[in-house]
């Protein structure tokens, strides 16, 4: 039992620290400090329960133990990932994307289909696409074409909305500058429209992140080549290797994470000029 | 009318594409048929015989209509294959996790807006929470409040509570977001005036942040109902459900029946239509009891 005592003594100590941080720290060490310490005192704690009610593996897993499982399956884990996320996700995250923006600029052109095309889509974005998935397994086949297509139908419609919303998004008055400019539809499109379109674009691709990676994971419920990180979540529960599981959950986290991550950064250098992106005083 | 018309336009064009797509997609079924009976297809012939294939790759809108009217009208609700049923089963977990979903949101959302500790300790794991696959927890949830027997210890069957946690999982975050702006929506004005009312905390709280927080809540419910589906329906996908639409996909995609499985994908757009509509008709009422004016 004493474990858990020294477990619950860590999160107040922990608790104490990040008030006392909340309250005086200021900058970017305030920002970072308190979630990190908040995250380790969840680990300690949730360690410190298992080993003291010797909670069975086949319920909870210590991180320590689910630690050791990454450890000494790190290339399994590496070829899942290389499978779903890098072949699967991120082709058809690009292929969905790229589509998503050139119809959105072809759309762009008619007003009637721009303002049908909203509502058509904000429903659209809305409804369970993952249903999808057994759909395009059945068209592809258990390859890596099918994950990616399922992940190109769910991130189509939230990145066209976006689109479209910000393609409508640029000011009156800087429009009416274009014009005395004398620039065309072109020039217009690609300097003005494009720029101030882009915090709309990158609200979409955001959203898309998320659900690339969950496209591409549902998608190999329905069948898929014996590597990837669904079928390996899905066989690993299927014979009680929880710390597999979790290992794989732990990776599927970082790998969401990082990927909304990168995207969040590649925003920050490209609408440097948005109000939201300005640094904090 | 100037709404109805763009949006008919877009719904035409989207059918449009789909039959062509059908009469493509199907075409390759239908020419090899021909082939082993040693006949030539003209293109009428083509076109009439790709939509009415039994199992066609990509069934026609029609043959998806007939198979949803069939589902939803032509049989009794209590039977199995009755699509209201299934609907039923899955809307059932969508509720509860989008309750149970609202009060985690409201509440955090409030613990954030009053300590400062809260807001720099939970807000970012929540931001990550979302950015964590759920599918990925989804198996794991379902064996946790199996072996835990979580549902029955709430009286409640085992496959509704693990629907229920990963719909809430999902939904949770919206309304985090949205009560969060919302209930920081009064300007320093009005909680000044509040003060020299001589307003204490939880008068403030009931007066002012919560009226003004009504609209991000209800904008942010439209986002979570629709996510709380999405939940209901993925924890439906890789836990061996037997009822429930997502069930109803994944039985007909392995008995290869493409009609029921676009049926039940269509169903599901229903589902969340409706729910959608209800969620405006409560927004609505709300509004009015409120005293607000169109």
């Amino acid at each position: 039992m004493s474990g858990l005592w020294w477990a619950i003594v860590f999160w107040i100590a922990a608790w104490g620290a990040n008030v006392w941080i909340a309250r005086r720290a200021k900058g970017r060490l305030a920002g970072l400090v308190p979630p990190v310490l908040f995250g380790i005192a969840v680990l300690v704690l949730w360690e410190g329960a298992v080993r003291a009610f010797a909670v069975p593996e086949v319920i909870l897993p210590a991180p320590s133990v689910v630690a050791a499982a990454i450890g000494a399956n790190l290339g399994t884990l590496w070829g899942d990932f290389v499978q779903t996320i890098v072949t699967g996700a991120f082709s058809g995250y690009a292929m969905g994307c790229g589509a998503a923006l050139v119809v959105a600029v072809l759309v762009d052109r008619s007003p009637v289909l721009t303002r049908g095309l909203l509502p058509v889509g904000n429903f659209v974005a809305a409804l369970p696409i993952v249903g999808v998935a057994p759909i395009m397994v059945t068209w592809f086949g258990f390859g890596w074409q099918s994950k990616a297509a399922v992940v190109f139908a769910m991130v189509f419609f939230p990145v066209l909305v976006n689109a479209v919303a910000g393609l409508g998004a640029a000011d009156r008055m800087h429009r009416d500058l274009m014009r005395t400019y004398g620039a065309g539809y072109w020039p217009t499109l690609i300097k003005l429209r494009l720029p101030s379109a882009m915090p709309f674009i990158f609200n979409g691709l955001k959203i898309a992140t998320t659900l690339a990676v969950i496209g591409a994971i549902v998608a190999e419920f329905f069948g898929s080549p014996t590597r990837g990180m669904g079928f390996r979540i899905s066989t690993a529960v299927g014979s009680l290797a929880l710390p597999m599981v979790w290992a794989q959950i732990f990776v599927a986290a970082l790998a969401g994470t990082l990927f909304y991550g990168f995207v969040a950064l590649v925003e920050r250098r490209v609408t440097f000029w948005h109000p939201s992106q300005r640094v904090r005083g | 009318m100037r709404k109805a018309v763009p949006v008919l336009a877009v719904l035409g064009i989207i059918v449009v594409i789909w039959y062509v797509c059908t009469v493509w997609m199907n075409s390759a079924w239908v020419y090899d048929q021909a082939g082993r009976e040693g006949r030539t297809v003209g293109f009428g012939e083509l076109v009439r015989a790709t939509m009415a294939l039994e199992r066609p790759m990509l069934p026609a809108p029609h043959q998806v209509a007939v198979a949803l009217w069939d589902g939803i009208a032509g049989q009794a609700v209590t039977s199995k294959r009755s699509l209201v049923y299934h609907g039923w089963v899955t809307m059932e977990a969508t509720l509860a996790g989008f309750a149970l979903g609202i009060v985690l949101g409201v509440s955090l959302a409030i613990g954030i807006v009053y300590f400062r500790v809260m807001e720099a300790t939970v807000m970012p794991w929540a931001v990550i929470s979302q950015t964590i696959p759920i599918v990925a927890l989804a198996p794991m949830i379902v064996v946790l409040s199996n072996t835990l027997s979580l549902g029955e210890a709430l009286g409640l069957e085992n496959r509704l509570v693990s629907k229920t946690i990963i719909s809430a999982y999902l939904s949770f975050f919206p309304v985090l977001v949205g009560m969060v702006k919302g209930l920081r929506s009064p300007d320093a004005m009005q909680l000044d005036q509040l003060a020299t009312w001589n307003a204490n905390g939880w008068q403030s709280f009931l007066y002012l942040r919560l009226p003004s927080s009504m609209p991000y809540f209800f904008a942010s419910l439209k986002v979570a109902i629709a996510a709380a589906l999405v939940g209901a329906i993925v924890g439906e996908l890789p836990t061996g459900a037997v009822e429930g639409l997502g069930a109803r996909m994944l039985v007909a995609s392995q008995f290869g029946q493409p009609l029921l499985m676009w049926a039940s994908l269509f169903a599901a757009a229903l589902v969340a239509g409706m729910l959608i509509l209800g969620v405006g008709a409560i927004q609505r009422a709300a509004d009015r009891a409120m005293g607000g004016r169109p």
